[in-house]
């Protein structure tokens, strides 16, 4: 039995420890936002949060986030409305839309690292996310336009 | 060229057999098609709702309008474009207006989504459909108010006579909106001028985005139904041909949750060899079937790779007789034995994976003796029939359902993946959820075909071009899934004009010949897909590069060089209604894309632009695009650095601009990731790339700097999902060799192949 809290919820999983976390969070706890890509952390369509820090769920084994917090997509924001959701819909980005969960997790940790990020640092951060539909252009400015005009607050709240 | 696929699109929708019904619905008014005779028989019965024609759109008691689309949703937001479509004409409220992703039946005619040609086959109809709705709620609307229908307008969900309205929800409760409209009334409704267009061509928020931002997108992935088992394959060493020996599952007994493996009898052969292995979780079916041993006997793909494909093509190649000819003007052979000098070039692309994020999967079961399939689906006509082979039952008998696809790009334009999962769901008689792995994804799919071409062009004595041939083999995706709809070439062949058209383009060469070949090794060792764009993705690279290799034979400037070709005389004069301008616009779009870029202007050492430009996907829908990349070379390691990609495109209108734009960006990084980073090869029966640790589309640092821009024009839409992904690689082969000298002739362009050049 592993404990852990997801999106505020406290949940008892009795799986084999070495489970990956992904599948958990999908067909046992029912939050299908999290998306399966490659399997071997390549792509980046299954990071979640554990503990505010962007992980690759489909390596992660659930006997070692016993205990985390851990956010999915469905519980970044109670509304939709973090900044970079509301960019992400202003500037039109998600195409097939596969990826973006992914994209905006680690771009809300990104925010967290480096509340106003250079292309640097979305370069250095944003490479483990694959967009097969190369939406790229649009998830930079996305950032970008988040950055510039989320409060810190709601960025870090 | 591709006219066959719009001839069957056509054919389900066709204005001049069927007519325009609206009728009072339980919940609204429905606005549909149907044939003559449904028409003929069923309209006097109709009010007692037994009747369905297919129902292109509803509006319900409160002024609801629900646009039906038969097109799958993958990125390219196309039910908001054909609903804007449909709403402008119907002068709807926007705010009121949604979609719905239909189901198969058999009411909505052929449901295929590719080839880029969505807006553009479906605008005639939905704008023709939203026009026919509105004439009847006007002239309902006009009673209502009690004037005569001349004096009302329609705007904004309402039929206004001067400071008096009624609102089509109002129409809908208290209206008659009986009405048909016969064929040629319908095909005489005209359709809007550009000037009174509201919504086609100004900016709208896609309706598919806000669930894409939150993980509310159902994807065929997150397909669920009580009491499903999950699968996943044991993938046979080769496509065909493959056996099961034995299956050793020791090991896998030692997995909890794991059922057990079932070898698939497969009637329509699409999965020949496949071992399901089935669990109670899905990890437990990744580590179960990790664990299963299968020995096969296998299929003669296992002595076939890459090379021997490309070499099977040369071979083709080099024997004048075989293969569909599209081309073959009289004087051709003469021309080249009186030509003063010649220019021959062999072009060589290798093998694309597609690699669409979300892995193919389908959820199969059977339900109140339906078959029901849940799957994210291009192309549910063509795979239905050979779910009703596998299954040994009537189409009737099967249904699939729509998801969001997770790309598409043309994998999913084949169903086979489908296939396993029905057949196990019978086989078993509960609900199977099939999910491949990203390396069982990359093994089953149907990747783009290496391919090999070969063009010739003669030169008179005053360096006037006087002919050009062009000869191309590949493997055949539709010759291998879809040979019905293969057109004939003039020499009576069958031939797949996806894995042609880009040959036969809008240049004036004197005499020209175009002959397409059947590689039958890679269609027998592989099932040769659809990948996005298909056959321009080799053929634009091979002319592309080769206009710039002659226009560097006779000495001319790439650009003035292919300009004067494009002078839009004899057969590329174009016509109406889609190729208006012809050759020219072809013209217009290059040199508006030089100028841009700056053409001409100085550069650092080792950096150059590098000119591309084609007509999209076929002739009958020309797309007119064209491309100039910057590009620095490393001489040292021989990396090329893309600086700056300027794509200009005439698509004409645009009915969803921002979706547009969208589509070519991603078109134009998806052709610069096909020539740099990724590409793989067939290596005894398999893909070597099996995952995208080796396998390495562009991320986001790869980017280089776009600048994107559209011709303003209002000719009628054209399709826009794949133009632009053909110029890219061409664009840089040619700023390669401005930077450096050296010419690159097989995609992908690798360092060590630039590298290699440089030190020849």
């Amino acid at each position: 039995m592993t404990s852990f809290h997801i999106n505020g919820r406290p949940v008892a999983i009795n799986v084999e420890e070495d489970t990956p976390l992904l599948w958990v969070i999908r067909d046992l706890i029912g939050l299908t936002g999290t998306k399966f890509g490659c399997g071997i952390g390549m792509c980046g369509a299954c990071t979640v949060h554990v503990g505010g820090r962007p992980t690759r769920s489909c390596i992660t084994p659930i006997g070692a986030v016993a205990g985390a917090e851990i956010t999915t997509i469905e519980g970044l924001s109670l509304t939709g409305q973090h900044p970079l959701q509301k960019a992400w819909i202003d500037l039109q980005v998600p195409q097939c839309g596969y990826c973006q969960a992914g994209q905006i997790m680690q771009a809300a940790s990104l925010l967290k690292d480096f509340p106003t990020p250079s292309d640097q640092d979305i370069d250095a951060v944003m490479t483990g996310n694959l967009c097969r539909c190369m939406t790229y252009v649009r998830i930079r400015k996305a950032i970008k336009q988040a950055a510039a005009e989320a409060p810190k607050a709601a960025i870090n709240g | 060229m591709v006219k066959f696929l719009h001839r069957t699109v056509d054919d389900a929708f066709s204005l001049s057999r069927r007519s325009f019904l609206i009728s009072v619905a339980g919940t609204g008014v429905a606005f549909g098609f149907a044939p003559m005779k449904v028409l003929a028989d069923a309209m006097p019965a109709s009010p007692g709702g037994a009747f369905e024609p297919s129902i292109w759109y509803k509006i319900d008691r409160e002024g609801i309008v629900t646009v039906n689309t038969i097109r799958a949703e993958m990125g390219q937001h196309i039910g908001t474009a054909l609903a804007r479509t449909l709403a402008d004409e119907l002068e709807a409220d926007w705010n009121n207006v949604r979609i719905s992703a239909v189901d198969t039946d058999p009411k909505w005619g052929v449901m295929m989504t590719g080839g880029s040609n969505s807006v553009f086959s479906d605008f005639p109809v939905f704008s023709r459909a939203g026009a026919a709705g509105r004439i009847a709620l006007l002239e309902a609307g006009a009673k209502l108010l009690g004037v005569p229908a001349q004096q009302c307008l329609a705007r904004n969900s309402s039929i206004v006579v001067g400071n008096r309205s009624v609102s089509y929800a109002e129409i809908v409760r208290r209206g008659d909106l009986g009405r048909s409209f016969a064929p040629e009334e319908l095909a005489r409704i005209p359709i809007k001028l550009p000037s009174e267009r509201r919504l086609i061509g100004y900016r709208a928020d896609a309706i598919d985005i806000p669930a894409k931002t939150n993980g509310t997108t159902h994807y065929g992935i997150d397909a669920t139904v009580d009491g499903m088992i999950y699968a996943r394959p044991k993938i046979p060493p080769t496509r065909y041909g493959s056996r099961v020996r034995w299956i050793d599952d020791s090991d896998a007994r030692k997995i909890k949750g794991y059922i057990k493996c079932i070898t698939l009898e497969d009637p329509s052969d699409t999965v020949p060899g496949w071992v399901m292995v089935l669990a109670t979780s899905y990890p437990a079916a990744i580590r179960a079937a990790d664990l299963v041993r299968v020995e096969w006997l296998v299929g003669d793909a296992v002595n076939v790779s890459e090379q021997d494909i490309l070499d099977h093509g040369s071979k083709q190649i080099a024997e004048p007789n075989g293969g569909a000819l599209l081309l073959d003007d009289p004087g051709l052979d003469a021309a080249f034995r009186g030509a003063k000098s010649t220019l021959e070039r062999t072009y060589t692309t290798n093998s694309v994976l597609h690699a669409q994020l979300e892995p193919v999967n389908a959820l199969a079961f059977e339900k109140d003796g339906l078959f029901e399939i849940h799957t994210g689906n291009q192309w549910q006509s063509l795979i239905l029939p050979v779910l009703a082979e596998a299954l040994r039952l009537p189409q009737e008998k099967i249904v699939m359902r729509t998801y969001s696809i997770g790309g598409g790009f043309g994998r999913r334009l084949n169903g086979d993946y489908a296939v396993p999962a029905a057949l196990a769901a019978q086989a078993l008689g509960k609900p199977v959820k099939l999910v491949l792995t990203r390396p069982d994804d990359m093994r089953f799919d149907s990747f783009r075909s290496p391919s090999v071409q070969m063009i010739r062009m003669a030169f008179s004595t005053d360096g006037k071009i006087v002919a050009m041939e062009h000869h191309a083999s590949a493997g055949w995706p539709t010759a291998v899934m879809a040979p019905g709809v293969m057109p004939k070439a003039l020499n009576n062949v069958p031939y797949d004009p996806f894995s042609i058209t880009g040959a036969d383009h809008w240049y004036n060469v004197g005499a020209h010949r175009v002959r397409a070949l059947s590689n039958g090794l890679a269609n027998r060792s592989f099932r040769p897909g659809w990948l996005r764009s298909v056959g321009p993705g080799w053929t634009n690279w091979a002319v592309e590069t080769f206009m710039d290799e002659a226009a560097q034979t006779v000495g001319a400037d790439p650009v003035a060089f292919r300009v004067g070709l494009l002078d839009g005389s004899g057969r590329n004069a174009g016509s109406a209604p889609n190729a208006v301008g012809g050759a020219k616009r072809q013209a217009v779009v290059l040199q508006r894309a030089v100028q841009k870029a700056g053409w001409g202007a100085v550069l650092p050492k080792d950096t150059g632009l590098g000119v591309a430009t084609t007509f999209g996907q076929e002739r009958g829908m020309p797309t007119w695009s064209a491309c100039v990349a910057r590009v620095r070379v490393n001489r040292g390691n021989g990396a090329v650095t893309v600086e700056k990609l300027t794509i200009v495109v005439d698509a004409g209108t645009l009915v969803h601009p921002d979706g547009a734009l969208a589509q070519v960006e991603g078109s134009i990084l998806w052709g610069l990731s096909m020539a740099l980073y990724e590409g793989t090869e067939f290596i005894a029966g398999q893909v070597k790339d099996t995952n995208l640790d080796s396998y390495t589309p562009l991320r986001i640092g790869d980017v280089p700097e776009l600048d994107v821009e559209f011709i303003d024009s209002a000719e009628p839409p054209v399709g826009l999902g794949e133009p632009a992904t053909t110029i890219v690689a061409p664009a840089i082969g040619n700023a390669i060799f401005a930077a450096v000298g050296v010419r690159l002739r097989r995609l992908p362009i690798r360092p060590a192949a630039v590298l290699n050049a440089l030190t020849l």
